[in-house]
């Protein structure tokens, strides 16, 4: 960074002779992260049929999630939850993301559901041992390979009365260890105003279950944040239709679904709220979710691990951790 | 003038031959050709009656298709249940019976409804308690049927279950499998595809495939359309290959009228377009009422008493002959019930009418010594 002199004052604080060049660091930030580019791990619950694998589709307007047709001929319903991780490189502006898709077919399709939600649980308290040894690590990696889950898109059945004892069962589990967002699948089943009511419903129950989903209230940092999530907050859960085929509306080309009656435009907020869901998870809180849940999540486990047996190896605790946070 | 009464005599001899036909016709004309219109007219005095189940977890749609179905209200008054108070719900069973009359027809239908049904964690065996009711039905009647009054037996049984497939699988869940496997000889199950407005017509149009397949391949034994008489036209039988091909039935119900290409129907409005329940094109509402209630509904009740009602009642006789075979007792060719039917009185009926038969055996001896003295 060159001097150069200019009269410039920064506002609050000492008046600098010159231009040091400070600022440029977010440049230099940014470009590092574009290099390395990041992760991103998502998780899809819902029972089967619910446009899972469609909506992930959706939102990163490419097929990273195989639709499953349902279960071939001689194919038969896992009787336990099953998870399948499937990662892909995607690329926009010059950033590569490493997206995995984190399915879960069988989940809520049996006819006794009970402690279906296990395997899901086990799963993501895996990864965060995984991440947890290779930070207690002597030798450490430079960059540990981050496959925690940062985010879980719990699929509600759109059924216009109520939730079902197995949505909150599950949220209600598993709101503490990963980032819930609950979305109202397959939205063009009900009407505009059945799905207010609906979505009020919803929200009560979700309250009176003492279920917090992302993004939640205890940790909005400060009141700005706190305003802009409100919203977001009052808002969900989202009603969202998915569709990866297009169709022309108005001179346009849109994605959406096509019936005897009109087409659903997936992106149209007057149809659905997909356009809202995709811009508040990829364009405003994408980083957002990835660092509450290292912050928080991953911390609260790390914290419970370490707490029980008295810690893990002799070598590793406090030290390294603080130089590294 | 002589040639006018000639004429006049001709016309009459010629109309003559004729009158005495039609005497001849009228000696011939038995009148029972009228019998269809006695047997339509004491129906109608008598009305009829129907009990239609409807099954599938909560939010499919039942009420609302129900209510479009018979233009009723049923489900007026009733109150959601909240999340604690559905904790513990078990699957119940609830009755609405409602009159209707159209053009002097007089039909009671009576809708059994079955709340909670697939909505638990777990469902095992959650079907338990319907077919415990259509059991029930069954044995109420079979009572009634052996018993001595039977000028007024109510009819209870479950004539119909319209069971409602979600839309949003991809076939058929283990739940829908078990449900259709525990109640296939009890009752004539139809399986509809509920909310059928969320489908593009290809996504109904394959999900019906796979239905059918699947039924076929778990040996569920759908209610299946009689066969249509040879005689009947070609345009009918046509309409009845289609309607065979559409099954299961994709339903879309309302409650609300909207208003569309000028007409007030009842639909269903969305931002991007309209949903008219009796369009055909949108739905097989249409479809379904027609079967339901324009042609098959006394086909559905035949098949109930001569097919279901048949086979348990056959079922409960061998049951009950082998238990009485167990207590060693003889066989009765009338089943003896266990409980019921009032004793006291038709006892003393049995033990006059006894002693009546004494009476005249005793005087048909005397008179038959009577004359055998005579003779002699």
């Amino acid at each position: 960074p060159l001097l150069c002199l200019s009269s410039h004052n920064s506002s609050g604080g000492s008046t600098l002779l010159g231009y040091i060049g400070i600022d440029t660091i977010i440049e230099q930030m940014r470009k590092k992260t574009m290099k390395t580019g990041f992760d991103f791990n998502i998780m899809v619950v819902g029972h089967s049929g619910l446009g899972k694998s469609t909506l992930v589709n959706t939102l990163f307007k490419s097929h990273v999630s195989r639709k499953s047709a349902g279960w071939a001929r001689d194919e038969k319903i896992p009787k336990t939850v099953e998870i399948k991780a499937v990662s892909h490189v995607i690329e926009e502006g010059g950033v590569k993301m490493k997206l995995t898709v984190v399915d879960t077919p069988g989940f809520g399709d049996q006819i006794n559901n009970d402690n279906c939600w296990e395997p899901i649980s086990k799963y993501i308290n895996e990864q965060y041992e995984k991440f947890l040894k290779e930070e207690v690590n002597i030798t450490r990696k430079k960059r540990i390979p981050d496959t925690r889950v940062h985010c879980c898109i719990y699929f509600i059945s759109p059924t216009g009365h109520f939730l079902r004892q197995l949505d909150t069962e599950f949220m209600k589990r598993l709101s503490h260890s990963v980032n819930i967002i609950p979305v109202i699948a397959k939205a063009d089943t009900m009407t505009l105003e059945e799905r207010q009511e609906f979505k009020q419903r919803v929200r009560k129950e979700l309250e009176v279950s003492g279920i917090e989903f992302y993004p939640q209230k205890e940790f909005d940092e400060d009141m700005e944040d706190k305003s802009d999530n409100d919203k977001i907050r009052e808002a969900m859960p989202f009603a969202v239709v998915g569709s990866d085929k297009e169709y022309q509306v108005n001179g346009k080309r849109v994605l959406g679904r096509k019936t005897a009656w009109g087409i659903v435009e997936v992106e149209n907020p007057n149809h659905c709220e997909f356009a809202q869901l995709r811009d508040f998870l990829i364009r405003s809180h994408l980083q957002d979710l990835k660092e509450v849940t290292h912050n928080i999540h991953y911390e609260t486990y790390r914290a419970k691990r370490l707490n029980e047996n008295g810690g893990l190896h002799p070598i590793s605790s406090s030290d390294t951790q603080e130089s590294n946070l | 003038m002589d040639a006018i009464m000639l004429q006049e005599k001709l016309v009459e001899r010629l109309l003559c031959p004729r009158v005495r036909t039609a005497r001849q016709k009228e000696k011939q004309y038995v009148g029972f050709a009228t019998l269809p219109n006695q047997v339509h007219r004491k129906s109608v005095k008598k009305g009829f009656d129907f009990t239609l189940m409807v099954a599938g977890e909560s939010g499919m749609g039942k009420s609302t298709l129900v209510n479009s179905l018979f233009l009723t209200d049923l489900y007026k008054d009733r109150k959601l249940l909240n999340a604690e108070e559905r904790i513990n719900q078990t699957v119940e069973i609830i009755k609405h019976t409602v009159d209707i009359e159209e053009k002097g027809v007089k039909l009671k239908l009576t809708i059994v409804d079955t709340p909670g049904f697939g909505d638990a964690v777990n469902n095992n065996e959650c079907w338990k308690p319907i077919t415990d009711y259509i059991d029930q039905q069954f044995e109420q009647y079979f009572r009634d049927e052996s018993g001595l009054n039977r000028k007024n037996i109510q009819d209870n049984r479950v004539h119909c279950c319209l069971y409602f497939i979600p839309p949003f699988g991809h076939g058929l869940r283990p739940v829908d499998v078990e449900f259709m496997k525990a109640l296939h000889e009890k009752v004539n199950i139809i399986p509809l595809i509920a909310k059928a407005d969320c489908l593009t017509p290809n996504e109904i149009k394959k999900l019906k495939d796979r239905i059918r397949e699947e039924i076929d391949k778990f040996g569920i034994k759908v209610y299946q359309f009689p066969e249509c008489d040879s005689d009947e036209d070609e345009e009918f039988k046509q309409l009845d290959k289609e309607l065979k091909e559409c099954t299961p039935f994709a339903v879309i119900g309302s409650n609300t009228v909207v208003e569309a290409r000028g007409q007030r129907v009842r639909g269903r409005l969305y931002p991007w377009g309209i949903v008219e329940v009796e369009n055909q094109s949108h739905c097989d509402f249409v479809k379904l009422r027609n079967m339901l209630i324009r042609s098959h509904m006394h086909d559905l009740k035949d098949v109930t008493c001569d097919v279901h009602y048949e086979n348990y009642r056959a079922q409960c006789i061998q049951e009950m002959t082998s238990k009485l075979a167990q207590d060693n007792r003889m066989e009765s060719p009338i089943p003896i019930l266990p409980l019921s039917t009032p004793d006291v009185d038709t006892e003393k009926l049995i033990k006059m009418k006894d002693e009546e038969l004494k009476r005249m055996q005793e005087m048909l001896n005397k008179m038959q010594q009577q004359m055998h003295d005579k003779e002699q």
